[in-house]
Formats: structure tokens, C-alpha cells, sequence
């Protein structure tokens, strides 16, 4: 498979590995070191890459998923074979479910020993494999840096994803005659088809000759970079945009145009203008049922342009109209083009877009909040003023999470993460860490919840001692809040498993790992802790108490149309 | 619902067919039929795959299987415009010696072999569409069927034009 074989070296395959890496322009790995990996960590050792060490190896995958979500190239990470890799697991599915390029990296035991059952012995191909876009195993030195130029390349390119090199120890301490090739060839890949003019002809005249349109940007609009495209085509048209959650940052959400995210939490005015649009340009999203609810209901009397890079997308959750397959940055440079000929930009009386901005405004204003004085909208959007609009945002999985869709507003493009799509407790925190080392300039804030916050939290550790100063805000409601809200809305309040106790002090477990804690009980406490946090050298936990009794509202019920959203009474 | 033929050329390596069926399970896909084999160039495999689904499904399917990195190519086969054949085998009851007789009958109207045959029992290979095998299968039921085994279908696209 690999042409263009430059020069050959004589190393070992662990050497190799590194030398690959490099040439990847690697500067960082997230790992834990164990048996099997131990040649790695010895050639790791004498490379000019950086070691971050976690303390349990999911936290290194949500680093790497982090990092490589901010800066659009695979994360990397490291660890043992056995529980070291099926560790990594829950890390590898969540980047999968949300594309996000990775490239895991675990030991093996030595090829012999496939097989036999052998100590920290674990199928991880096997297990992986559904939640993977490709994987490796290298039987001899030699295939190593084919393996990672390829795996970078598939990691990286058309839909990205996660890619697994699983590499027996042996493999990893023989020496061999290793080639380095420049130039790799994946013959069953095809990352990218050019856009079909056509149907791309077609789906103009569909949006231009629509009463009502709409414009619903999801997360490939961020994984592409669309953002200056898709920004244009809305100003030129003066078309609203809702988004997926995923697609949160993929618009200014302090623009006239934007609606914010659509869905079972989505804003108000986005899920009831999404309902009374005719025609909705779709651009990189796969149509959850977390975004549109029920899918006969939301495909009533609404004609779809979807586009998206993975043709498989087309038609799997949702019947469109005009599909145009490709990559939704050069698809919207091609389709601005397309309409500028032809678009006439609605005048200020136009009824849409009247009733557009009456409706959002209406909700703007009449939105029903929590009354007390730390509700999650108020203590959110406090964040949002003290927080410089480049700073990244990652969230947790939770109430909060869906707190920060409705009242954080993703401001500059590209600056707000989660885990939307397996919906992943405990990602926020090392993919915070992931992000801040892969943009040490700019604050980086998890916003999280208590429970989420739980089953990551010791990385602490790394955040300190790796000199990565995030800020944990942890709306802290001492209850696995999201769960607790389905018990007392569809569950006649039977509330089972849900309550955390006051356990731990979160105050004082930041500061046992050697990070700021500080806890903010009124909106004084919270600004100055919020400028502290900011100002520190050391990763910060600001513990926010709230009312456990606070729901996330609108809700729209699983099963149920957007239409049939719960709003606070 | 509907029946359809894939074809899907693989690069001929250890771990795909495991992939190809994990992709079958994990989507909720149905697979009816399976048979793998090496093709003209030893460097590919061919799957061939019978499943059964809705239009929308195996539109599904294909498209899933395009995505699939191992695979080189994947056609949904014109099911009125291609050859397709299964290998069966079948071990027949005899129970009185006319049987015997009458099963080498039955298998020379199906364009079938026999072997093997014993006071007990007679095998017969066949090679022939799903559709014949089952009629064969019910002719066979009346002696008795001890033991029966399927190679899954295998299958080329007749040639557009002909000159």
C-alpha cells in the first residue's frame, strides 16, 4: 500500500513509532504507561514529544478527543495493552460519535502470545471495531510508519474519526531496515466527492424559492471551517439559523440572525421556527432524534437541502429534498457562488422575517427563569461577561450541559465542545485539559455538573501537575440532576439513585490535588471567583451550589415533536 | 421488502469478513446469505451477500459498506440481469430399497449428483437458485432429510450488450 519509499533506517519498531509521530508534527501524547507499552515509553522518553500523563486512560482519550476537536488534528494518545486499552474504550466511542480525529496508540502482547489468553491480554481490535474508522495491528517493525501515515490521514480527513494502532511488544522492541514513506495511498478511501453541480443548482432555486426558509448548521459546519461561508449566505439571504447542539459555535450567537440550538433542549423560538419553516437547509448534521424529535413529525411540510461530507448520512434518519454530498465548506462556497447571480435580499417588511424577529424576541423577554438569586441562566450568563469570547468551553453531560446550550452564547466560531453524541459524563474535564494544550493562549473553561464531574475528576492531577490551568465551574446541584429531573416529570417523582449526598467537598478536593477551589454562593462570590479563576497559575474548581429542584426547560419529550416542547409554567 | 444480491469486492486480508458482519450487526442489518472467496486477482476477495430489507434499508446497507475503508467496491447486484447459484448438500433418508431409485430420479430432474450412497442413506449435491433448492427440499422431505448443508449464494452480473 505505501509508495514512495525515501529512505530506510535500521531501529527498532518503538523508534520508528516516535520518528512517525514526529513527522505527524506530534508535539504531545496523552498516556499511562504499563507492560506492554513500556519500548514506546522508553523511545517516548528520548523524543522531543511531550508526555502527559493521566491517571486512568479514558481521561487520555477525552484529552486527545479535546485537543484534537480545538485543533482539528488527531489527539494522540497512549496506553498499555489489556484494561489499559479497554480503558481507552468509552474515549474511542465518544470520538466517534461526535468525529473527532484521533489516533490511539496501545501495546500488545508480543505476537506469540495472540491468542493464548495471556496476562493484559484483550482483543481491543475486536472490541473497537464498531467504534473505530480504522485500525492496525503491526506484525513486523517495518509496517509501523505506513500505518501511522495512513492512520493520521484517515484519523484527519473527509468525516473525521478515531484510528486504533494496536502494537505487540515484540514488534515494538525488534529491529528492522524501516522504511519512511512520504506519500501514502488508502485505495478503498474516498474521503471527499466534489460536489454534484446539479444538485447543488437545485437546491439554490429550492432556498430561493421558499416563503419561509431556514437555515440549521450542525457540527460539520465546525469540523470544515464554514463558518465565514455559511455566515455569508445567511447575511446575504437574511436567513435565521438554528443549530444542532453540536453545531453550537458554528454561528455568532450574538448575531440578529441566530435562533441558537434546535432540540429536545433546544431555545424556544429556535424549535417553534424550525416547526413553521418551508424549507430548511441542513449543512453537516445527521439528524439526531435529540435534535428534531420524532422525524415524520419534523419532515412535515418541510422541504430539506441536506448536506453533508459522508453520503451515508443521506437519507439514513431523514428523507430530504436535494442532497449535495461533500465537504460543506467547498459545498456553501460553491452554492454562495450559485446564488449571488441570483439572490435578492428580502426587504425589512418581509412577514418571515418579521415574525422571525418578533418571535425570538418574544422569548428573549418572556422565557420563565428560576427566581432565586444562583439559577443556572443567571450564573451562566455571568460566565458569559466575565469570559473573553475567544476562551474554549467544553461541558460535562447533564443538566448543566443543556443549561450551557440555552443560556452560555457561543460567540466566536469554533469555542464550544461537548460530548453530544454518545453523551459521555466525565469528558468535559480532560477534554478541557486536551484543548488548553492545544491552545495554551486562550482561557479554557468546563462547564460541569457534580456527577459528571465525579468520574474524571482526578484529572486534577494532570491539570496541575502538566501546568494546564483550566476552570472547572461546577453548577453543583449534589444530584445526577438530568436523571432526576426524568424521575420527577415522568416518574411521579420516585426518586431512585439520584442523590449525591454532599459527597465529596469540592472545595477541598481541588485543593488536596494542589488546584484552586473556591465556592460561590451569591453572584458576588461567583464574579470574584470567576476573576480569580481566570487569573490563576493553577487549574481552578469553582463550586457553584444551586437548587436541586431546577429543571432544564423547554423540554421536548423523547418520542415527541419539537412542536410538543414543555416550557416552564 | 425486498431481496438483494451485493457484491463486494475486499481487499483479501485477515479481520474483513469479521468487519463486514459486525457492520451487518451493529446497524440492525439482516444478512440471509453469505460466501467469500478469493477473485481473479489474489489480492481481493469477493462477498457475496443476500439480504432483505426495505429499499430505504439496503440503500442503507450499500452506502454503509461503501463508507467501510476495506472495502474496494460495492454493487448491488440486478437481480433479473445476473447468474446466481448456491451449492447444496443434502443427506437423504432411504428406508426401503425403491428409495433409492426414486431419490437418483428426483436428483437427475434437478440436474444433481449423487454420492456416497448407502443402504441408509444417499447424498446429493446440487448447484442451483434458492427457489429450486427449496422445491427440491420439499420433494425430499417425504424420505426424510438427515442432514443438509447450504454454501450461501454466490453471483456475477450478466454483461450489458453483446456484440
Amino acid at each position: 500500500m505505501s509508495d514512495n519509499n525515501k529512505m530506510n533506517e535500521t531501529m527498532i519498531g518503538a523508534t520508528a513509532l516516535m520518528k512517525a509521530l514526529e513527522k505527524e508534527g506530534v508535539k504531545e501524547v496523552f498516556g499511562l504507561p504499563g507492560g506492554a507499552n513500556l519500548p514506546m515509553y522508553d523511545e517516548l522518553g528520548k523524543s522531543n514529544i511531550r508526555h502527559i500523563l493521566v491517571r486512568h486512560e479514558q481521561s487520555a482519550a477525552h484529552m486527545a478527543d479535546g485537543f484534537g476537536r480545538v485543533s482539528r488534528k488527531p489527539g494522540v494518545c497512549f496506553a498499555t495493552s489489556g484494561p489499559g486499552a479497554t480503558n481507552l474504550l468509552t474515549g474511542i466511542a465518544t470520538a466517534q460519535a461526535d468525529s473527532a480525529p484521533m489516533v490511539a496508540v496501545t501495546g500488545q502482547v508480543p505476537v506469540a502470545m495472540i491468542g493464548k489468553d495471556a496476562f493484559q491480554e484483550s482483543d481491543i481490535i475486536g472490541m473497537a471495531n464498531p467504534a473505530l474508522k480504522y485500525s492496525y495491528q503491526p506484525r513486523t517493525p517495518e509496517e509501523i510508519p505506513t500505518m501511522v501515515k495512513q492512520g493520521f490521514y484517515i484519523a484527519e480527513t473527509g468525516r473525521p474519526g478515531p484510528v486504533l494502532l494496536d502494537i505487540p511488544k515484540d514488534v515494538q522492541q525488534n529491529e528492522a531496515n524501516i522504511p519512511f514513506p512520504d506519500e501514502v495511498r488508502v485505495p478503498g478511501y474516498h474521503p471527499w466527492t466534489d460536489p454534484d453541480m446539479q444538485n447543488t443548482g437545485r437546491a439554490v432555486e429550492l432556498l430561493l424559492s421558499a416563503q419561509k426558509p431556514i437555515i440549521l448548521a450542525g457540527g460539520g459546519v465546525i469540523i470544515s471551517s464554514a463558518f465565514a461561508e455559511l455566515q455569508s449566505i445567511a447575511e446575504l439571504l437574511m436567513i435565521p439559523v438554528v443549530t444542532t447542539f453540536k453545531g453550537k459555535g458554528a454561528f455568532p450567537e450574538d448575531h440578529p440572525l441566530s435562533l441558537g440550538p434546535i432540540g429536545m433542549h433546544g431555545h424556544a423560538e429556535a424549535n417553534k421556527l424550525m416547526t413553521e419553516a418551508d424549507c430548511v437547509l441542513a449543512i453537516g448534521t445527521r439528524f439526531s432524534d435529540r435534535s428534531v424529535g420524532t422525524f415524520e413529525e419534523f419532515e412535515k411540510n418541510l422541504k430539506i437541502i441536506h448536506m453533508d461530507v459522508d453520503p451515508a448520512e443521506i437519507g439514513k434518519n431523514q428523507t430530504t429534498s436535494v442532497a449535495v454530498v461533500g465537504d460543506v465548506r467547498t459545498s456553501l462556497r460553491i452554492f454562495g457562488k450559485l446564488l449571488m447571480d441570483k439572490a435578492v435580499r428580502p426587504s425589512d417588511d418581509n412577514p418571515w422575517l418579521k415574525h422571525v424577529k418578533e418571535t425570538k424576541q418574544y422569548w428573549r423577554e418572556n422565557l420563565k427563569l428560576h427566581p432565586g438569586e444562583m439559577g443556572a441562566a443567571k450564573i451562566l450568563r455571568k460566565l458569559r461577561e466575565l469570559l473573553p469570547k475567544e476562551s474554549i468551553v467544553t461541558t460535562e453531560v447533564g443538566q448543566h450541559q443543556m443549561w450551557a446550550s440555552l443560556f452560555f452564547d457561543a460567540i466566536h466560531p469554533g469555542t464550544f465542545f461537548s460530548s453530544t453524541g454518545l453523551g459521555t459524563m466525565g469528558w468535559g474535564f480532560p477534554a478541557a485539559i486536551g484543548a488548553k494544550t492545544a491552545r495554551p493562549d486562550v482561557p479554557v473553561v468546563d462547564i460541569a455538573g457534580d456527577g459528571s464531574f465525579n468520574m474524571t475528576e482526578h484529572s486534577l492531577a494532570t491539570a496541575v501537575l502538566e501546568d494546564l490551568p483550566v476552570i472547572v465551574f461546577l453548577i453543583n446541584n449534589y444530584s445526577l440532576g438530568m436523571v432526576a429531573q426524568w424521575q420527577r416529570t415522568f416518574y411521579d417523582r420516585r426518586m431512585v439513585g439520584v442523590d449525591l449526598k454532599k459527597c465529596p467537598d469540592y472545595v477541598k478536593l481541588a485543593e488536596s490535588y494542589g488546584a484552586q477551589g473556591i465556592r460561590a454562593q451569591s453572584m458576588d462570590e461567583l464574579e470574584k471567583a470567576i476573576k480569580d479563576g481566570l487569573n490563576s497559575d493553577v487549574a481552578t474548581v469553582i463550586d457553584i451550589p444551586i437548587d436541586p429542584e431546577e429543571d432544564v426547560l423547554p423540554f421536548v419529550a423523547p418520542g415527541t415533536g419539537l412542536k410538543d416542547m414543555i416550557l416552564p409554567s | 421488502m425486498v431481496w438483494a444480491i451485493l457484491s463486494i469486492k475486499v481487499e483479501n486480508k485477515p479481520g474483513i469478513l469479521f468487519k463486514v458482519t459486525h457492520l451487518f450487526r451493529s446497524r440492525n442489518f439482516n444478512i440471509d446469505s453469505i460466501s467469500v472467496g478469493v477473485t481473479e486477482d489474489k489480492k481481493f476477495s469477493r462477498m457475496t451477500i443476500t439480504t432483505i430489507g426495505d429499499e430505504k434499508q439496503i440503500t442503507q446497507i450499500v452506502k454503509q459498506l461503501d463508507k467501510m475503508i476495506d472495502t474496494i467496491e460495492v454493487r448491488r447486484l440486478d437481480v433479473n440481469n445476473s447468474v446466481y447459484r448456491e451449492l447444496v448438500m443434502f443427506k437423504i433418508k432411504v428406508s426401503k430399497p425403491e428409495d433409492s431409485m426414486e431419490i437418483n430420479k428426483l436428483a437427475s430432474a434437478y440436474s444433481a449428483k449423487t454420492h456416497d450412497a448407502k443402504k441408509e442413506s444417499i447424498m446429493v449435491e446440487m448447484t442451483a437458485t434458492p427457489h429450486q433448492i427449496s422445491a427440491f427440499e420439499e420433494l425430499a422431505k417425504k424420505f426424510g432429510i438427515k442432514e443438509m448443508a447450504r454454501t450461501g449464494i454466490t453471483a456475477l452480473e450478466r454483461e450489458e450488450h453483446e456484440h
